[in-house]
């Protein structure tokens, strides 16, 4: 520990700080950017009156936040009460720590890789800490002494198993393939082309991954566990003022880490074709950084867009889509994959084969389901609306 | 007294508190987080022992996983908290008291018998840590086969579990 370079403490003590705060702003600018994308999405104008184009908006809702009177309601488990939006918030500030947010520095004559710490179970921990992300809901839930509130952990805890388990399998193709679990190396392993992404090599299971990625954050068509039409407002429902706002933050930040975590495992990480080597030690390093943010920014606004875009799953239709769907594609493409890459050794075969593969196990699955569905009793072809293409195939 | 030291000591004595509190708490929950605690201490101490891939694993599974269900069913059953005079009755009170003195003995025979025990003196390999990769070279080329037959054990576990379920719905019908 002694020998340890003045340099490098200061330096990770500034990362620290800078992306903690940069998070911090994230989540403000998020809450921003989903209220006008969303107005502009259903025509709509959204908040435009705090600030140049609403901007300072955020800022007037945390106020709004801080000012409300706390209210805990007498009959919750108060320790528990307290204790959970926190158990939310601390594992969705301490994934990031592990996340490549740029290649490197040179500073002082010594090279600082943008990234906090880069250590060799880099994807087992984000598994590890993600995962525990559920206690909060659950036990803000469970602690709320409400029965909505309970529905909505319920729901949760069992949503969060179902798609953990897709999350998990997901990436096992991208490790065979870089034979490493640290982010860095996946990111390094990745070209500076889009075709050399690994999105596109493991096709399914970045869609897989995705999914339960939404999943995992609670989103539409996620958010069973605060469907307002059902719950009122699902685990939250007790929750007011600054606590309110913990869970909200938390939702954001793991909105902004999981982009953050897909960027690097599939999408190319900081590499982008023509700024490889632009600028000196310094502004290359900058530029990768302005890259990465770039590219989880595109990927949140893909969040935004989802969310109007596709209606809630039901619950059974949440556990078969999970079970039924995404757990078989994630599991042919490790078998896919790892067969492949060790018979062809090339990552173009690799990628054919699992994108037919899983159309193949995709249309097998459906076939199945629509076949051992038994017909409903009531023929409802007078009806005005039709059965959904999800409906059919239970 | 260096750092290793002190992490040491934090972790082992958050790893005790942990463990007593999980018998000493009279509601489940409260239980059930206590156990998480210690998991979470023990993962540190896996770590200070460089076995990194086992302190993940460790959070993944127990933490993650088990313990969500843990909470899962008490909050589904709704169960209550524990009756002052305890749920034991006096047969189980000797089991446990038995069973206890075996466990302390055995505790005193590793602590006094650990200084030359090879296990250990493997762990504390050249690097002072086990890779995953490490882990992975083990498994599928000296312990290819207990590992075969261990996932083999599991799931026959799953198809049982899988049965089980399946007669008692069919019943119900």
């Amino acid at each position: 520990m002694e020998n340890f370079p003045l340099v490098l403490v200061l330096s990770s003590i500034v990362k620290i700080l800078i992306i903690v705060h940069l998070l911090i702003i994230g989540v403000m600018i998020m809450i921003w950017a989903e209220r006008r994308v969303s107005g502009w999405m259903q025509d709509r104008l959204g908040p435009n009156r705090v600030g140049p184009q609403g901007l300072l908006q955020p800022i007037a809702d945390g106020l709004k936040f801080m000012f409300k009177e706390d209210i805990i309601p007498d009959h919750v488990d108060k320790p528990l009460y307290v204790l959970a939006p926190a158990m939310l918030l601390v594992p969705a500030l301490i994934t990031v720590a592990v996340v490549p947010f740029g290649s490197s520095i040179e500073l002082f004559g010594e090279t600082i890789n943008l990234q906090i710490a880069d250590i060799n179970i880099g994807i087992l921990y984000i598994l590890a800490i993600t995962s525990l992300g559920v206690y909060g809901v659950v036990l803000g839930a469970w602690a709320s002494n409400n029965k909505y509130s309970l529905l909505g952990g319920l729901r949760s805890s069992a949503q969060m198993i179902s798609y953990e388990l897709t999350l998990g399998l997901g990436i096992i193709g991208i490790l065979m393939l870089t034979s490493s679990l640290s982010l860095r190396t996946i990111a390094i392993e990745q070209g500076a082309y889009p075709w050399q992404w690994n999105f596109l090599i493991h096709f399914p299971a970045f869609l897989a991954f995705t999914t339960a990625m939404f999943a995992e954050t609670n989103r539409l068509p996620f958010d069973l566990a605060e469907a307002e039409q059902e719950l009122v407002a699902g685990y939250h429902t007790e929750y007011s003022s600054m606590k309110f706002a913990m869970f909200f933050m938390a939702e954001y930040m793991n909105m902004i880490v999981g982009s953050a975590v897909t960027v690097t495992l599939f999408l190319g990480g900081w590499h982008f074709f023509g700024l490889e080597n632009v600028g000196g030690p310094v502004w290359s390093g900058l530029i990768s950084f302005g890259i990465f943010f770039v590219k989880t920014a595109i990927f949140l606004f893909g969040f935004i867009w989802v969310r109007w875009t596709l209606p809630r799953f039901r619950y059974d239709q949440l556990m078969n889509f999970g079970w039924k769907f995404l757990l078989p594609i994630a599991l042919t493409s490790i078998v896919v994959t790892g067969i492949l890459w060790i018979t062809t050794n090339s990552r173009l075969v690799v990628g054919i084969g699992n994108a037919i593969s899983a159309f193949i196990v995709v249309s097998i699955v459906a076939g199945l389901l629509v076949m051992t569905t038994p017909k409903p009793a009531i023929q409802e072809n007078d009806s005005r609306f039709a059965p959904t293409a999800l409906d059919a195939v239970e | 007294m260096n750092a290793e030291q002190i992490l040491f000591i934090l972790f082992g004595a958050v790893s005790l508190i942990g463990a007593v509190s999980v018998i000493s708490f009279r509601h489940p929950i409260y239980s059930a987080l206590s156990l998480v605690v210690t998991f979470f201490a023990q993962a540190g101490l896996f770590i200070l022992l460089g076995a990194h891939f086992v302190a993940a694993v460790q959070i993944i599974v127990y933490a993650g996983a088990i313990m969500v269900l843990f909470l899962f069913v008490i909050m589904l059953l709704n169960l209550g908290t524990l009756s002052a005079k305890g749920a034991l009755g006096p047969k189980l009170k000797g089991f446990a008291v038995i069973l206890g003195i075996l466990l302390a003995i055995e505790g005193i025979y590793i602590a006094l018998n650990s200084a030359n025990d090879t296990a250990v003196a493997a762990a504390e390999s050249a690097t002072g840590t086990t890779t995953t990769y490490d882990i992975g070279k083990l498994l599928f080329n000296e312990y290819l086969l207990p590992f075969e037959v261990t996932s083999l054990i599991l799931l026959a576990a799953l198809i049982g579990v899988i049965v089980l379920v399946k007669r008692e719905s069919q019943e119900e019908n």
